[in-house]
Order: C-alpha cells, then sequence, then structure tokens
C-alpha cells in the first residue's frame, strides 16, 4: 500500500469484505432456526405432557435427538452473529469490543458443547 | 484510538428527531426480541437440556421453577420473542429479495407481524394449557 497518491491512501481500507459471509450466515441460520423451533414448539404442543419420562423418552429418539443438536448448532450460531452486530453497534472503544467478541464467542461455543453433549447423553441412554 | 476520531463530532439524528412509525418499531422489536431469546431463551434452553441430561431430580428442580409465577412469565415472554422475531424476520425475506418496499405494503406489514407474533403467542399457550 503506497502512500504517495490518494488512491494509494484509499487501497486496502475500506470494507473488510466479510460483511456478505455474516449476512448470508445470518440467514442460513435463520432458516435453521425456522424449521428447528417450529419442529421443538409443534413437538412440545403434540406431547402428552412434559414430565420427565415423556420427555427424556421423546428426545432420546433419534429424529427428535438429531433436529434437537442441530437446533442447538443453529440458534447459538445465530444468535453469536446477531450479539456481534450488537456489539459493534454499541461497543466503541476497541479495546472494550475485542473483550465482548472473545467473551461471545467462548459463551457460543461453550452453549452448543454443552447442548450437544447433553442431547446425546440422553439420546445414548446414560440416564437414570 | 477510536474514540479520538468521534469526540466532538456531530452527532446524526437519532430516534427523537424522526416521527414515529410502525417500520421503526418492527425493527427495534426485531433486535430487542432477538437479543432478549439470545440470553434468556438459549439459558433457559440450556437448564432445560441440562436438568434432563441430570436426571429426575435436577429436572424436578427445573420445572419447579418454571411452573412458579416468575417462570411462567419467563417461558411466555420467550414464545412471545420467539414468534414476534419469526414474525418480524419472515418480513425481512421478503425485504431481503427486494419486496415489500412501497410505502404503503411496507407500512402495513410492519403493524400486521407484531400482531401476528401476538396471536401466534396465545394461540401456542391456548393449546398447550387447554388440550
Amino acid at each position: 500500500m503506497g502512500n504517495g497518491t490518494s488512491i494509494g491512501r484509499v487501497r486496502g481500507l475500506g470494507s473488510a469484505k466479510h460483511g456478505v459471509h455474516h449476512w448470508l450466515l445470518q440467514r442460513f441460520t435463520a432458516i435453521g432456526n425456522l424449521l428447528s423451533v417450529l419442529f421443538l414448539v409443534v413437538s412440545i404442543l403434540l406431547l402428552p405432557d412434559m414430565s420427565y419420562a415423556t420427555v427424556v423418552e421423546w428426545i432420546s429418539r433419534p429424529v427428535p435427538a438429531v433436529v434437537m443438536i442441530l437446533l442447538v448448532f443453529s440458534t447459538f450460531w445465530h444468535a453469536r452473529l446477531g450479539l456481534q452486530v450488537l456489539v459493534e453497534d454499541y461497543v466503541h472503544d476497541h479495546a472494550n469490543k475485542f473483550a465482548c467478541i472473545a467473551a461471545l464467542n467462548l459463551a457460543a461455543v461453550g452453549g452448543i458443547a454443552f447442548g450437544a453433549f447433553c442431547i446425546i447423553r440422553l439420546a445414548l441412554g446414560a440416564h437414570a | 484510538m477510536a474514540k479520538d476520531g468521534t469526540r466532538n463530532r456531530p452527532l446524526s439524528p437519532h430516534l427523537q428527531i424522526w416521527r414515529w412509525g410502525p417500520h421503526m418499531f418492527v425493527s427495534i422489536l426485531h433486535r430487542v426480541t432477538g437479543d432478549g431469546m439470545a440470553f434468556a431463551g438459549l439459558g433457559v434452553l440450556l437448564w432445560w437440556l441440562g436438568a434432563l441430561a441430570g436426571g429426575p431430580a435436577s429436572y424436578e428442580t427445573f420445572s419447579w421453577a418454571m411452573t412458579t409465577p416468575i417462570g411462567y412469565l419467563v417461558l411466555v415472554g420467550i414464545s412471545w420473542a420467539f414468534f414476534s422475531h419469526m414474525m418480524s424476520g419472515l418480513r425481512h425475506f421478503v425485504l431481503d429479495v427486494g419486496g415489500g418496499f412501497e410505502l404503503k405494503t411496507n407500512k402495513t406489514w410492519s403493524v400486521v407481524c407484531p400482531i401476528l407474533g401476538v396471536l401466534a403467542t396465545v394461540a401456542f399457550w391456548a393449546i398447550l394449557l387447554l388440550r
């Protein structure tokens, strides 16, 4: 990047060119959320009750287990993207913004790992 | 630092400058319901899954908490946030493909989406509690 001419100073600045990827992922995960959360909503309405035995029997079955794992992935990813925009809009100090995004990434990955582990544990029969 | 560039700079007109319209409301509602769910909704989701994986005793604690008045308030709030966010999100999909930008159409759907969100929430709880 040169600094002799005005075009030289501008080149390499401007947008980071990653915005479209973020925008698209927000839409892809939105579709994932729409399908998986509606599956959960309909399942809750169709289950006879929300007791431990009923819900464990439901979530241990292959299709509900897989959809619930995908739900955890999709919702946490979507939330991570949405909260990133919130941070970028309202946290202007570089160091604070970095700390917020770092905490957000840890929380999102941690949430996905915990949620998926719980479902897999139930589905593989490791419950009382 | 980022602050140096913004200090003593003129501010762009903010919320209180503009005449309020439903499209402003539905846009803010989309962010509030989305970010609200990111904290409360995903928190309750993980508690629910963790309580299931933890066994009957921990699920008992979860069920007790969620059937207290505050628990119901949280669950109704999360379900309303989901249905509202879903409706305004579907509106965003239409806007994304270039539709619904005509003034009247845009205003109509800005009013209709939050109402559909409330109606879906009422329908969900009515089916759940009255079955």
